[in-house]
């Protein structure tokens, strides 16, 4: 590997990224593969984190990376590279070549079909250059406010694991033997803070508070963040355990979002053609209660999960999931879509290496019509989840135990905060009760869910 | 269930201490030249980019050279689906002043590009530009993993041949066995480290591990099981005792056992763990909590309490990175220091903290060799490497026969912790009831929660079977992944809370 003389640095090749990949998929070609795709990357960040007032790391980079995939026949393989010479780039398309003889005949492998190919065209309001405009030291005051905000909100809170801002943007170009070649950028944004509270006996709790945009302009200010920051932070304090029972419990949105996920893992092709989901062969079943429907959707302009096509070069599309509680559609990329005789969704995703995995849009449970303080003066005695520990939750058999800590509510209020505590249940169940959908649905992610509460799933403490 | 009391995966690694003299350097100027060789890179280049790091006034500032090639196969439903193969490589380069970092990194090591990135880290700093100690220092480093030939050299159809064996071997145990996913990865890390207080270190690291996961199918119930294991070794370890299937009958085993799992309870009780894996216990309760970083912020559970009993006087928790062939061992860490064996809990004493080069200066302690990154693109902070609780006197079979009801965990998923509140959790994949001092039916899956300066106070008995876990351990931190070990002997909780449901009515809806 003699270094690199060709290229980074010139500006002009950055721009040619649409050129390299496809001239990696004509090399390929050439080489003797019968399908090719490639994928380039290359993105900048920076970051810095000031603590207790002073700066404590400050980072600026970038980097780019390539990857190719090839088929011989039905035989698959992929290699990835950092280094963009000439003599790295050739050999890892021979590479990739080589080692797709050692690889599997696999009757459903192949890339899309041509017809499939393509991408949503418009402005899809992903890139802002402005999450770069600020100077350094407006950059770093950022992070300073957001942190000084919350330290000042209470004289509990003391220390502090720091404010941030950071900003990122990325540009990806895909490639392939059909044809297809299309590219995008994103950009990004975000203030955090992390405050630790103190009680007179010594006891910390630490909580967080962030804000997340495609451009500077629709951040909220780090006064907000640091605010909402200290109040988290602050609810925590004294916390105890709590008996075991069960009891109805409420879902803050932050923890919600991970019923949507373990949904997601549910009615991905990839475990639903290995029989490893306990929602396989459910399509058209009802899986949850009449009030729950989930749509995914990579078409948004805004969002923080879209992009024109999917890591595959299938434009993204809108999906209902979940209907009134009937599956509707698994998510899914061409390899599980031809294996499960259906059409893929255009929800691959595809890092540098390896075959695509399946990825959600802008995926979210359609809010009800109440709002969460309703939910919770309904209820007796029960728990309000803010944070889960660990990942307990296995899809095969819809087996669920995780840890968790919160408010603990009593004549529909919060009572005292409480931690220590286990969440158990089986999600099999525990989609036919939610029994409630607060109207509180925002995307601080590309998956988002309104307040839930849940019924008949069973606290763990003393 | 395994009891044996082994701290040393290979039988030859002895064998290669004995002799490692002649090997090691022979290895050791291999690995010296690799950026050198490769990329042109002199000693007055990496002078010259330290000094313009310094240029703004930094107090240290460091470069770390990587180049990581890795190679990846997987076989599902008995078909090899997914081969590839790749590199990275790139430059991280980190300035500190005072209590700041500055971190730039390039994924091009031209000198250009390295320049630039030493001028960005270097803004870090504000004051005349400083002049550092001319000459490094070679790190005296063992050699821990002498492999010969890297596995990411060696010939795929070998491991193309491991993963179709594993899949065969689960397949093999029983008809129940319907879906099985082997995978194979490996890869090789050449590492250069140099600093401005002459640190001067390189590496090469290998590392490998295979996975096997599988999912035993009944008429109406289905269970998953998986095992795995490598380590930094050759291609060859698969071919011992630890071979394809090796992992695929305990993959397989874990499923077809967990179809019959019933409910697991819930509140707190007795809990015993088994030997090796379960010491993830160790790895969320206090390893974390004793990094460094955390109790110099004062943000740990564990802050000050160096001197305090943090647990029963049967536990003596050690961090060592020096084990030979370990997923977690090392030479030297990412910031070039040598790896060591650190007494973190002595007799049940809090005796020290995991620290790397900013932590120690900034404590005024002394470097425990714990500065780790995920890659050049990361900046190093105090990390585990293997950590594991010594042997006690007792035996396990007393130990389970102590417990008039509780659980029996021999095998996790992983675990989290918050360290500021020192709460942690670990999730058992295979636990079975203890009943009347017998191990009775085993449970479904259940986390186990508790709090970390105190859970082992409760400790009431330690067995004389330290395992280690067969290396798959990865850690996260702050986003950047570092690979692991643990280990443990069989322990007795008097007190932990399980996680399990405990239903009354276990019938369901969608039967």
């Amino acid at each position: 590997m003699p270094s690199t003389q060709l290229e980074t640095g010139n500006p002009k090749l950055e721009t040619d990224l649409r050129d390299l990949a496809q001239d990696i998929v004509r090399r390929a070609m050439n080489g003797g593969a019968t399908a090719a795709e490639c994928v380039v990357r290359e993105g900048d960040e920076f970051s810095t984190l000031v603590r207790l007032g002073q700066v404590e790391t400050l980072k600026e980079s970038g980097s780019r990376s390539i990857g190719v995939r090839v088929f011989n026949g039905q035989r698959a393989a992929s290699t990835y590279s950092s280094d963009f010479s000439r003599d790295s780039l050739d050999r890892m398309v021979k590479s990739a070549l080589e080692l797709s003889k050692i690889t599997s005949e696999d009757p459903f492998g192949g890339i899309p079909d041509a017809s499939q190919l393509g991408s949503l065209t418009g402005d899809l309001d992903l890139y802002h250059e402005d999450v770069y405009s600020l100077p350094g030291p407006e950059r770093i005051d950022y992070a300073r406010r957001a942190e000084k905000a919350a330290l000042d909100f209470d004289p509990r809170l003391k220390n502090s694991e720091g404010g941030s801002f950071d900003a990122a943007t990325g540009h990806k170009v895909l490639a392939n033997s059909h044809g297809f070649v299309g590219e995008y950028r994103r950009s990004y944004c975000s203030i955090s803070a992390v405050p630790i509270a103190q009680t007179e006996d010594g006891a910390m709790q630490r909580d967080y508070w962030f804000s997340v945009a495609r451009t500077l302009s629709k951040l909220e200010s780090p006064e907000q963040v640091g605010k909402v920051a200290a109040e988290r932070t602050l609810r925590r304090l004294g916390a105890r355990k709590a008996k075991t029972a069960q009891v109805p419990i409420i879902f803050d949105p932050m923890v919600a979002t991970s019923i949507l996920e373990h949904i997601f893992e549910g009615v991905n092709g990839d475990s639903v053609y290995r029989g490893a989901s306990f929602l396989a062969g459910k399509l058209g079943h009802k899986i949850a209660g009449d009030n729950v429907t989930i749509i995914d959707d990579g078409t948004v302009p805004g969002g923080f999960g879209t992009s024109p096509f999917d890591g595959e070069g299938v434009p993204t599309r809108r999906t209902v999931v979940i209907e009134k509680g009937v599956l509707s559609s698994y998510l899914l990329n061409t390899y599980t879509a031809k294996k499960l005789g259906l059409k893929t969704t255009g929800n691959a995703s595809r890092g540098l290496a390896g075959t695509p995995g399946i990825g959600p849009g802008n995926y979210f449970l359609q809010p009800g019509s109440r709002p969460p303080k309703q939910l919770i003066s309904e209820i007796k005695e029960g728990l309000y989840v803010t944070e889960f520990l660990g990942h307990g939750a296995n899809l095969v058999t819809g087996d669920y135990s995780r840890g968790a800590s919160g408010l603990w509510i009593s004549g529909g209020e919060f009572a005292y905060p409480v931690e220590e505590i286990t969440v158990a249940g089986n999600l099999k169940e525990i989609f036919f009760n939610i029994s409630e959908i607060a109207n509180d649905l925002e995307f601080r992610g590309s998956v988002a869910s309104p307040t839930l509460r849940i019924d008949g799933l069973t606290v763990g403490g003393e | 269930m395994n009891s044996s009391a082994q701290l040393s995966p290979l039988p030859t690694q002895r064998h290669l201490n004995l002799v490692g003299k002649s090997l090691d350097k022979q290895l050791l100027s291999d690995r010296q030249r690799f950026f050198f060789d490769h990329y042109g890179v002199t000693e007055n280049d990496l002078e010259h980019y330290l000094a313009a790091a310094l240029s703004a006034g930094g107090d240290y500032a460091d470069l770390y050279f990587e180049y990581l090639s890795s190679t990846s196969l997987m076989v599902d439903e008995s078909m090899v689906k997914s081969a590839s193969q790749g590199i990275s490589a790139g430059c991280g380069v980190r300035v500190v002043s005072g209590e700041r970092t500055g971190y730039a990194y390039t994924d091009d090591l031209s000198a250009s590009r390295i320049l630039h990135a030493a001028r960005t880290a270097a803004l870090i700093a504000s004051a005349p530009a400083k002049t550092r100690v001319a000459g490094f220092q070679q790190t005296a480093a063992r050699s821990l993993y002498p492999v010969t030939l890297p596995s990411v050299d060696a010939e795929i159809t070998a491991k193309v041949e491991l993963v179709m064996r594993a899949d065969k071997a689960a397949r093999a145990c029983d008809p129940r066995i319907q879906e099985v996913r082997a995978s194979y990865s490996d890869e090789l890390r050449n590492i250069l480290v140099v600093a401005s207080d002459g640190t001067f270190a390189e590496d090469s690291q290998p590392l490998a591990r295979m996975n096997v996961s599988c999912i035993a199918k009944t008429e109406n119930n289905s269970a998953r099981g998986g095992s795995g294991g490598g380590g930094r070794v050759a291609l060859d370890f698969f071919f011992g005792d630890k071979n394809p299937e090796y992992f695929a009958r305990e993959a397989a085993r874990q499923a077809i056992l967990q179809l019959d799992a019933r409910e697991a309870p819930a509140g707190e009780m007795e809990v015993v763990l088994g030997p090796g894996w379960p010491g993830v216990l160790l790895h969320e309760a206090v390893g974390h909590g004793l990094e460094a970083d955390f109790n110099r912020k004062k943000t740990s559970a564990f802050a000050g309490l160096i001197g305090k009993r943090v647990a029963s006087e049967k536990c003596t928790v050690i961090d060592n990175g020096t084990m030979p062939w370990r997923r977690g061992s090392l030479n030297v860490d990412d910031e070039g220091a040598p790896t060591q064996e650190t007494v973190l809990i002595e007799k049940g004493i809090l005796k020290a903290y995991l620290s790397d080069k900013l932590s120690a200066r900034l404590m005024g302690i002394a470097d425990t060799g714990n500065g780790r990154r995920e890659s050049y693109e990361h900046i190093p902070m105090p990390r585990m490497t293997n950590t594991y609780m010594l042997a006690g006197q007792d035996n396990p079979e007393d130990i389970i026969r102590s417990v008039k009801r509780g659980i029996y965990a021999v095998n996790f998923g992983g675990g989290q912790v918050d360290i500021t509140n020192g709460k942690f959790v670990f999730g058992a994949s295979e636990a079975y009831m203890i009943e009347d001092g017998h191990i009775t039916a085993p449970i479904k899956g259940a986390t186990l929660i508790g709090n970390g300066p105190d859970v082992l106070t409760r400790v009431s008995m330690v067995g004389n079977d330290l395992k280690l876990d067969e290396g798959v351990g990865t850690c996260g931190k702050d986003g950047q992944a570092v690979p692991v070990g643990v280990g443990i002997p069989t322990i007795k909780i008097d007190r932990l809370t399980v996680g399990g449901t405990a239903k009354k009515d276990p019938g369901g809806f969608m039967q």
